[in-house]
C-alpha cells in the first residue's frame, strides 16, 4: 500500500456547504441525472486517488460528456463560488484529485471518443478522458503509437497526463507529455472555451499550451487534445546488465551517454529491489547489487550495433552479468521485474515512493548519501528509476502499524527531495507536486519564483476556484484563496 | 545600457522610465517596431556548467549561439533543434545570442524529430518587468515542480522579462548523416513524399521542398544506420521518382539553406512563417501566390510575396497561423506580425504582460 503522509487542507467554505442542495440541483438542470453524483454513500468513490493517505468526500461529482456540459459546469461553479477539483483516472500518486468538502470533482471518464486520426498528419484528436493507453491502441493498427508511457498508462487519462505533464520509461528519447502535445481545448474556470495550438506544429504567440501542460489542473480543464503520433520503430530489445555496486551501474549510465548512443530507455534497479521483484516476480535476475535495463530500437543490425557498443562500455566497469535478449518472450522477462517492481514492494512492505529528479552525473553520489541516510532512519530503501534521465523513484520501506514509522518515513523522504534539490536537480520529475511535495516548493523555490507561477494562475483563475489548494503551500497562496 | 550582471540588468529594469528595447545580438528584427532605450544583454555571457555525460549545459543569455555550438562541437554534442540563424534573411550584422534564441523560439528542421527550442529548453532565469530576478526549470530533464514558466517565457520575444540564464538539454552529434534528393516534385507530391518519409520507422530528421522543386529528405545517425535507412526510404518512396544521395558536407551545407530559408535571401518582397498542417500547406502556398518553401515535411511554410501583401486575407481561414517575419517597418506597422488571435486567448496574453510587465517597459507592443 502507499504509504500516507499529514496533510493539511484548507477549511471547506460554510457559505458553499450551505449551498449544496441549490448547488447540486443548478448542476442537475444542465447535465443527465446520472451525471450528478451527490449521494454521499457514492461520492466516497472521489474521496481520494491514487495517494490514498488523505481521504475526504467531495460535495458532489460531476461526469460530464461534451465541452459543453464542463463549460455549463464550470459556469455554474464560478457564480457559486465553489471550488473545483477537475479529475481524470484517479491514479495520481500526489494527490492531484484529492478534494475538500467545499469542491465539485470534474470527472472526465465520459470523454472518450477519438474525434479523428490523421496519419499522413501525423496527430490524434482525442477527447481527454481517452486512456494512455487507448490512444496508443487507436493508432497501432496504422504502425503509430503515442509515446508518453507512464506505468499507469492502462488506466490513467489523457486529461490526468496533461495535468500533470507525465512522463514515462521511453522519455529518453522521446520527451514526456508537453514535448508530444500539440494542442487543447481548454475549458477556463469562468466557463470560456479556448483553443490553444491544433494540428500544427507550434502555437501561435505565446505558449500557453506549454504553461496549461503540467498546471496540475489549476488553470482549466482539457476536454479535447491533439497529440503528436509516431511512427513505430522497426523493432526494439532490451539488455540487462548486472553490477556489484550502485556507483559503478551509475557510472556505465554516464559512459553510455557520452558515448553518444541514445537508448529509448535506461532503468535502474538496486539490490533491495531486485530481491523483492525476484520473490514476487520471478524474472530470473540475477543475483547482484544492482542492474540496468538498456533498450535500444531500430533493424535487428542497428541493434546489434548499438547493443555491441553498449557491451563494450559495460564491459569496462566489469559487470557480473550482461543478458541480451534473443526473443520476444525474452524481452518480456528482462521488462517483467521492472514493471512489477511497485506491485512486488507493496506485497512485502508499506511504502513511500519518492520521484526526484537529479543531474545523472549525481547518481553515484545521491545513491551513497541515500544510503547512509538509510540507516541514519533505520529504514530499508529500495531504489528504481529511469536512470538516463535521473528521475529517481526511491521507495522506502516503513511498517504502518508501527508507532512512529510513518513520520520517520516522511522526514526521511523529504531529506532526499532535499537533497535532490541541493544537487541541482528537483522534487518531482513526473508525479507532480500536488498535495504531496506542496510544502517543500519552498526548497526549491524561492518567493518570487513562486510568486510568478501564482500569477499565471491569478490570469487564468483569479478567484482561485480551480483545485486551489494544491502545488503551492496554503501559507503561501493563502491571501489568494481568500481573497 | 550593457549590463554585466543579473543584478545590474534587474536596477537597471527597477530604474527604467520609459519603453527599453532589448537586444541579443541585434539579428532579429521582428515584430511591430519599437521605441525605447536600448537594453543589451551581450554582458551577460559565459558558460556556466558544462556535463557532456548529462546531457545538459546551463550559459548566461548573453553567450553567443557560436560560442556554444563550438563548445558543444569539441565534446561531440549540439543543440537538438537546429536553431535559425536569421542574419541572412535580414542582413544584419550582430553575433545571435543565447538569450535572443530563446525569445525568439528559434528553431528548425530538426524540429520534426527532436521539437522546438523551447522543447529543449529545461530552465532559465529571468528579470521581470519590475526587476524581480526569477527562476523556474532546471538543469535536469525532467522536472514537473511547479508551472513549466520555461517554455512560457520561450518566444515571448521578451514583452515578458528579461532572459538572463539558459540551460538546454543535448543531443549527441550523430557520426554521419546523408539526404535524399528528389529532383523534381509538384508541391502535393513533395507533402506526400515528406509524409510517407516521416511515417517511416526511419527516422527522418528533416524533410523540406524547395522553390526549385527539390524535395529533400534528412537521415542521421551511425555510418552503417544511415546507409541502411537511406537504402530503405529510397525503397519506400519509389512511387515519388528516384532519389540521389548526399553526402554528409553536401547535407550539411544543404541543411544550413534549408534551415535559414536561404533562397528568400536575396529576392526583395515580406517573407511570412506559416504554420499549417502539412497536407494544407500545398493549397495555402498556392492562395499566397507568392514563392514557397516547405520545411517540417510542409508544417512550417516559409512565403515570400509583394511588400506590403496581407498574406493572412489572401489565405483564408486554416487550422495555423502566419507571422509575419520579414518586412518594412511600415508594413510590421499596418499589419499585425503576429497572428490575430481569439479573444479570450488574447485577453489571457494581456493579463500575463500586466502582472509580469505592469509598467509596460519590456519591448512594449512588440506581439501586439
Amino acid at each position: 500500500m502507499q504509504g500516507g503522509i499529514s496533510v493539511e487542507m484548507p477549511e471547506p467554505n460554510p457559505a458553499v456547504l450551505a449551498r449544496r442542495a441549490q448547488i447540486v440541483a443548478r448542476l442537475q438542470s444542465v447535465l443527465p441525472p446520472d451525471a450528478v453524483i451527490h449521494d454521499p454513500h457514492e461520492t466516497r468513490a472521489y474521496e481520494c486517488d491514487a495517494l490514498t493517505a488523505y481521504r475526504c468526500a467531495p460535495l458532489a461529482a460531476v461526469l460530464p460528456s461534451t465541452t459543453d456540459e464542463v463549460a455549463a459546469v464550470l459556469r455554474i461553479c464560478h457564480e457559486e463560488a465553489v471550488p473545483v477539483v477537475p479529475r481524470g483516472s484517479g491514479t495520481s500518486l500526489a494527490g492531484g484529485a484529492m478534494p475538500t468538502a467545499d469542491s465539485v470533482i470534474l470527472g472526465v471518464a465520459r470523454l472518450r471518443s477519438v474525434l479523428q486520426i490523421d496519419t499522413a498528419n501525423r496527430f490524434i484528436h482525442v477527447q481527454t478522458g481517452m486512456t494512455n493507453l487507448s490512444v496508443t491502441g487507436a493508432v497501432e493498427g496504422d504502425g503509430f503509437f503515442y509515446a508518453p508511457d507512464p506505468s499507469s498508462q492502462l488506466a490513467c487519462a489523457i486529461a490526468g497526463n496533461i495535468a500533470m505533464n507525465s512522463g514515462g520509461a521511453h522519455c529518453l528519447k522521446y520527451g514526456v507529455t508537453t514535448n508530444n502535445l500539440l494542442g487543447v481545448t481548454l475549458v477556463l474556470m469562468n466557463g470560456e472555451v479556448v483553443t490553444l495550438g491544433g494540428p500544427f506544429v507550434d502555437a501561435a504567440g505565446y505558449d500557453l499550451l506549454g504553461v496549461v501542460c503540467g498546471s496540475e489542473g489549476q488553470l482549466g480543464v482539457v476536454t479535447e487534445a491533439w497529440l503528436r503520433i509516431l511512427p513505430k520503430p522497426e523493432g526494439a530489445r532490451p539488455v540487462l546488465i548486472g553490477f556489484d555496486s550502485n556507483e559503478v551501474a551509475g557510472a556505465c549510465v554516464t559512459d553510455i551517454i557520452k558515448a553518444g548512443i541514445l537508448p529509448v530507455a535506461i532503468e535502474f534497479m538496486d539490490r533491495p529491489c531486485i530481491r523483492a521483484t525476484e520473490d514476487f516476480a520471478k524474472a530470473g535476475y540475477p543475483d547482484c547489487e544492482a542492474l540496468l535495463i538498456v533498450e535500444v530500437e531500430g533493424s535487428e543490425a542497428e541493434i546489434d550495433a548499438q547493443l555491441g557498443l553498449i557491451r563494450d562500455i559495460a564491459a569496462r566497469h566489469d559487470p557480473v552479468e550482461f543478458r541480451e535478449s534473443r526473443s520476444e518472450v525474452e524481452s518480456q522477462k528482462i521488462w517483467l521485474g521492472r514493471k512489477s517492481a511497485f506491485g512486488a514492494m507493496g506485497q512485502i512492505n508499506d511504502y513511500m515512493c519518492l520521484d526526484g529528479t537529479i543531474p545523472v552525473s549525481a547518481l553515484p553520489h545521491v545513491l551513497k548519501r541515500i544510503g547512509e541516510m538509510s540507516r541514519e532512519y533505520g529504514l530499508d530503501v529500495a531504489n528504481v528509476f529511469h536512470a538516463g534521465d535521473g528521475n529517481m523513484h526511491p521507495l522506502i520501506l516503513f511498517d504502518a502499524n508501527k508507532p512512529g514509522d510513518l513520520e520517520r518515513c516522511e522526514a526521511f523522504g523529504a531529506d532526499i527531495l532535499k537533497l535532490c534539490v541541493e544537487v541541482g536537480g528537483c522534487l518531482t520529475g513526473e508525479h507532480g507536486v500536488g498535495i504531496e511535495k506542496r510544502d517543500l516548493m519552498t526548497v526549491q523555490y524561492a518567493p518570487d519564483d513562486l510568486e510568478a507561477q501564482m500569477r499565471v494562475k491569478d490570469v487564468f483563475d483569479p478567484r482561485w476556484l480551480l483545485n486551489p489548494a494544491k502545488v503551492f503551500p496554503l501559507v503561501v497562496s493563502q491571501a489568494r484563496r481568500a481573497a | 545600457m550593457r549590463p554585466g550582471t543579473e543584478a545590474e540588468l534587474a536596477e537597471a529594469i527597477q530604474g527604467a522610465t520609459g519603453p527599453l528595447r532589448l537586444r541579443g545580438g541585434g539579428t532579429r528584427p521582428v515584430g511591430r517596431p519599437l521605441t525605447g532605450a536600448v537594453l543589451e544583454t551581450g554582458g551577460l555571457a559565459g558558460i556556466r556548467l558544462y556535463e557532456p555525460g548529462a546531457l545538459t549545459v546551463v550559459a548566461g543569455a548573453g553567450t553567443t549561439v557560436a560560442d556554444l555550438e563550438a563548445l558543444l562541437h569539441d565534446s561531440g554534442q549540439r543543440l537538438p533543434f537546429e536553431p535559425m540563424d536569421h542574419r541572412g534573411l535580414f542582413g544584419t550584422t550582430g553575433a545571435p545570442t543565447l538569450g535572443g534564441m530563446v525569445a525568439a523560439n528559434a528553431s528548425g528542421p530538426r524540429q520534426v524529430q527532436a521539437g522546438a527550442c523551447r522543447d529543449s529548453l529545461i530552465g532559465l532565469r529571468f528579470v521581470d518587468g519590475q526587476g524581480a530576478v526569477v527562476k523556474n526549470g532546471g538543469r535536469v530533464m525532467k522536472n514537473v515542480t511547479g508551472y513549466d514558466l520555461v517554455k512560457l517565457m520561450a518566444g515571448t520575444w521578451g514583452t515578458l522579462g528579461v532572459i538572463t540564464e539558459v540551460a538546454f538539454k543535448l543531443l549527441p552529434a550523430p557520426e554521419a548523416a546523408a539526404t535524399l534528393v528528389f529532383d523534381s516534385h509538384a508541391p502535393e507530391q513533395a507533402v506526400q513524399a515528406m509524409a510517407a518519409a516521416l511515417g517511416s520507422p526511419y527516422e527522418v530528421n528533416g524533410a523540406a521542398h524547395l522553390p526549385d522543386g527539390r524535395t529533400v529528405l534528412r537521415i542521421e545517425g551511425f555510418a552503417a544506420s544511415v546507409r541502411y535507412r537511406a537504402g530503405e526510404l529510397a525503397a519506400l518512396l519509389a512511387r515519388f521518382g528516384a532519389a540521389r544521395l548526399l553526402d554528409r558536407e553536401e547535407t550539411a551545407a544543404l541543411w544550413l539553406q534549408v534551415r535559414d530559408v536561404a533562397p528568400f535571401h536575396a529576392p526583395p518582397g515580406d517573407v511570412w512563417r506559416v504554420s499549417c498542417t502539412p497536407s494544407d500547406a500545398p493549397l495555402l502556398a498556392a492562395r499566397a501566390q507568392g514563392k514557397a518553401l516547405f520545411d517540417r515535411g510542409g508544417g512550417i511554410l516559409w512565403l515570400l510575396v509583394d511588400e506590403g501583401t496581407d498574406l493572412r486575407a489572401r489565405l483564408g481561414p486554416f487550422a495555423g497561423h502566419a507571422t509575419l517575419i520579414r518586412a518594412s517597418e511600415e508594413t510590421r506597422r499596418a499589419l499585425p506580425p503576429f497572428h490575430p488571435e481569439q479573444p479570450a486567448v488574447a485577453a489571457l496574453a494581456a493579463g500575463l504582460r500586466q502582472r509580469f510587465d505592469p509598467r509596460g517597459v519590456l519591448n512594449t507592443g512588440l506581439m501586439e
